[in-house]
């Protein structure tokens, strides 16, 4: 019945990203209805945009870079203001701004890690003007890239990258809207408010009195899934029986998460004119994610021994139960959307070691709305270069030769990882300052430590929410690293994608290594857990690894 | 970078009327449309006065009634919450084995999981029916009615997963407690709250 159910829920997910996918490929090829084309083209003109200059990989990156950083000060601005402004029922305050500087970077960034609470820190103006805007154009910006990015390796000799003006237009206009439309009307129909009024007060049925926090949810919640953004309106996102009142909400939203990451893969083989290039992507992303998500659901419905029989419902909803709360917490690290329906800290030792790694390979697990192909691309470039050395071989990948440029290029993309994870990590758990944060003691502390890290720099925004991220080290520090694991990687990407397109594409000879073929799948799999997995196992042996053999040993802390 | 300002600051300022301000009031007009009930926070009334939310758990001492899962943030609906505890924390361990000592004393019989784990919003609506059907018998007794009755209640309001695939069965500890109110209405003063955790 188990495997009934997960078999189901994938041959839905994979059939709708099949479908979207064919939309997405007509959205950026321009291939729009008329009155579609008009209407984007008026816009862009008028914003000054000049669509139709393509643009190199440089001119491509400064775009990005200019217009995040316009998202970000608008962003910290209105978060520090919302005090004065309007749409605040409740009469919330500013700010401060270490936290609106965390919280702006956050969301710019498609991270959406959040040191506050909802609906005790923000006004209804910041979560929709604010909040909503940053889900919608982090998740476009994403997908722009990955765009760009592909055109790198597939276009002809010498081609533009594209514009970014337009493939972020297109991508929220023609695909995160109408999407969202559509699941922000089925959630508010399971029950997810979406109303400008307050809070309101309850006499409870034994008198007692019980203040509920509303609010225009639902519009929210749709884009934070399909934008794989993360950041719940209510302080415990989707556990939050209002984010996500029925099974049908939760189902829905589980779909949303992996929907157009997924999609991203097929795109990729359409783009490529190859659909086996994206099948063998699809599918290396799919084994390391069912083999992860066997171990959490093993764990978790097996259940802590220590709390008594069943299953580990510590944190857990009884709607969802184990399973539905597994499978959540696997997608949700996956594919860096961060947002939960179940108590990531709670979860059992070897659950968390699985959804650390997940985030610290990069999450190009299906990774985040196209940030996690172009991370998958990192990963193929360093698989195709070691395929390369090992047989002797010139390497290739669709027909252009890889080459010390974008080998080092990758690597240097990489190397973002340990970065903020190992270093930002081993300041966070040495400082005084920064050790304040961690409420427990014992090896589940360090998986405390480890786990903001790897969702900073991951840009994930999931928590061990016992965690303190409002110290203000933290909010600074992960503040920092999360521009480091956004734009570290999108950098060299573009150039890597650069530079591809300047080399000529040799036609396919016996002699090539085939990239769509079983071997191919293996190796690129193999590449990610070695150099992803393998960077942090000593620091997971000190954390998840080291509770789990406590935990049998039957210590507790 | 300057070449890019303009459109930078045109398509942010658009995106944020678009996305920020038509798109959530459109839905907003929508789901008041549609579904005003839900739209609003599936609100129960009585008597014109607010009871509670229906997706909401609030919490329940009497012995008449059915009781919600522990909370960790003592069912704030304004600033929710979670243990956050890990499984090796011995003050969650410790935390558990005192909820299960006092449940036991109360209904008399062994605890499920999920009647001594707090749930991770804080605000669980729902509680497995192995739970509701353990608390028949003090509930029946405190009501003076027959535990049978209560039981067939139970049952009848038990949901099931979702086309039998997915979610756990639940009980939903409000909707049921209304529901026994009106069915079996509490006896007059004296007859209750001596069995209270």
């Amino acid at each position: 019945m188990t495997l009934l159910s997960y078999f189901a829920y994938f041959a839905a997910l994979v059939g709708l990203a099949w479908m979207l996918a064919i939309w997405m490929a007509r959205v950026y090829s321009g291939s729009l209805p008329s009155a579609l084309l008009r209407t984007e083209a008026a816009l862009l003109r008028l914003s000054g945009a000049a669509p139709d200059r393509g643009m190199g990989w440089g001119a491509y990156a400064l775009a990005v870079l200019a217009f995040n950083a316009t998202c970000f000060v608008v962003l910290y601005v209105l978060l520090r203001a919302q005090g004065t402004l309007p749409l605040n029922p409740d009469g919330i305050g500013g700010m401060a701004p270490d936290l609106a500087f965390n919280t702006a970077v956050s969301f710019v960034t498609n991270t959406n890690w959040q040191a506050y609470s909802g609906e005790a820190q923000l006004s209804y103006l910041s979560q929709m003007a604010g909040l909503t805007v940053q889900n919608f154009v982090s998740a476009g910006t994403g997908m722009a890239v990955a765009v760009a990015v592909i055109r790198g390796f597939v276009a002809p000799k010498g081609a533009t990258l594209g514009n970014f003006w337009v493939d972020l237009t297109r991508s929220v206009l023609w695909i995160l809207l109408p999407l969202s439309v559509v699941l922000a009307l089925f959630l508010a129909w399971q029950g997810v408010p979406q109303t400008l009024q307050g809070a309101v007060v309850a006499t409870g049925i034994e008198g007692q009195e019980q203040v509920i926090a509303r609010g225009p949810a639902a519009a929210q919640i749709a884009i934070k899934q399909l934008g794989t953004n993360g950041g719940g309106f209510f302080g415990v996102n989707s556990a939050h029986p209002f984010e996500n009142p029925t099974i049908s909400s939760n189902m829905a939203q589980s779909l949303s998460i992996l929907l157009i990451p997924v999609a991203f893969c097929f795109l990729f083989g359409r783009m490529a004119g190859d659909r086996r290039q994206g099948w063998a992507i699809f599918a290396a992303m799919a084994v390391m994610f069912v083999a992860g998500l066997a171990v959490i659901h093993a764990y978790e419905v097996a259940g802590n021994p220590a709390l008594g029989l069943g299953a580990n419902m510590e944190g857990k909803e009884q709607r969802f139960g184990a399973m539905l709360s597994a499978l959540w917490a696997a997608q949700t690290t996956a594919a860096s959307n961060g947002s939960v329906n179940a108590m990531h800290d709670s979860f059992m030792p070897l659950s968390g070691l699985v959804m650390l790694v997940f985030m610290q390979i990069g999450e190009v697990i299906f990774g985040g709305v196209g940030a996690g192909l172009y991370g998958m691309l990192l990963y193929v470039v360093l698989a195709v270069f070691l395929a390369g050395l090992m047989v002797g071989r010139t390497p290739e990948y669709l027909g252009r030769k890889i080459e010390g440029r974008e080998v080092t290029l990758a690597v240097l993309a990489f190397l973002s990882m340990p970065l903020g994870i190992l270093v930002g990590g081993a300041v966070a758990a040495t400082v005084s300052a920064a050790l304040a944060a961690v409420q427990e003691p014992g090896p589940h502390g360090m998986s405390e430590i480890l786990y903001a890290y790897s969702s900073a720099t991951g840009n994930n925004g999931s928590a061990f929410g016992g965690w303190g991220a409002a110290l203000q080290w933290h909010t600074t520090a992960l503040g920092i690293i999360m521009l480091l694991g956004r734009y570290a990687i999108i950098i060299p990407m573009l150039a890597i994608a650069g530079s591809m397109v300047r080399k000529p594409q040799a036609p396919v000879t016996s002699g090539t290594f085939p990239t769509d073929g079983p071997l191919f799948v293996t190796l690129l799999i193999l590449t990610v857990l070695i150099l992803g997995a393998l960077t942090f196992f000593p620091v997971l042996a000190l954390g998840p690894i080291a509770e789990e053999t406590a935990r049998l040993a039957g210590q507790s802390f | 970078m300057l070449t890019h300002l303009r459109p930078a600051i045109a398509l942010t300022a658009f995106f944020t009327l678009l996305t920020g301000l038509a798109y959530p009031l459109i839905m907003t007009g929508a789901a008041q449309t549609l579904f005003p009930a839900v739209a609003n926070g599936s609100l129960i009334e009585a008597d014109g006065a607010v009871i509670g939310s229906s997706v909401i758990a609030q919490p329940f001492t009497g012995a008449g009634y059915l009781h919600p899962r522990p909370s960790a943030s003592d069912w704030n609906a304004a600033g929710t919450g979670a243990s956050n505890l890990g499984p090796t924390s011995a003050t969650l361990i410790a935390t558990v084995a005192e909820r299960r000592a006092a449940w036991e004393a109360a209904n008399g019989s062994t605890a499920p999981i999920d009647a001594v784990t707090a749930s991770g919003s804080g605000l669980d609506p729902h509680i497995s029916p192995e739970n509701a059907l353990a608390q028949v018998g003090r509930i029946a007794a405190a009501r003076g009615v027959d535990e049978g009755a209560v039981r067939r209640l139970i049952e009848a309001t038990t949901e099931g997963p979702l086309l039998g695939l997915y979610g756990e069965p639940r009980v939903n500890v409000l909707l049921t407690n209304i529901a026994l109110d009106e069915a079996f209405p509490m006896p007059p003063a004296g007859g209750e709250g001596q069995a209270t955790e």
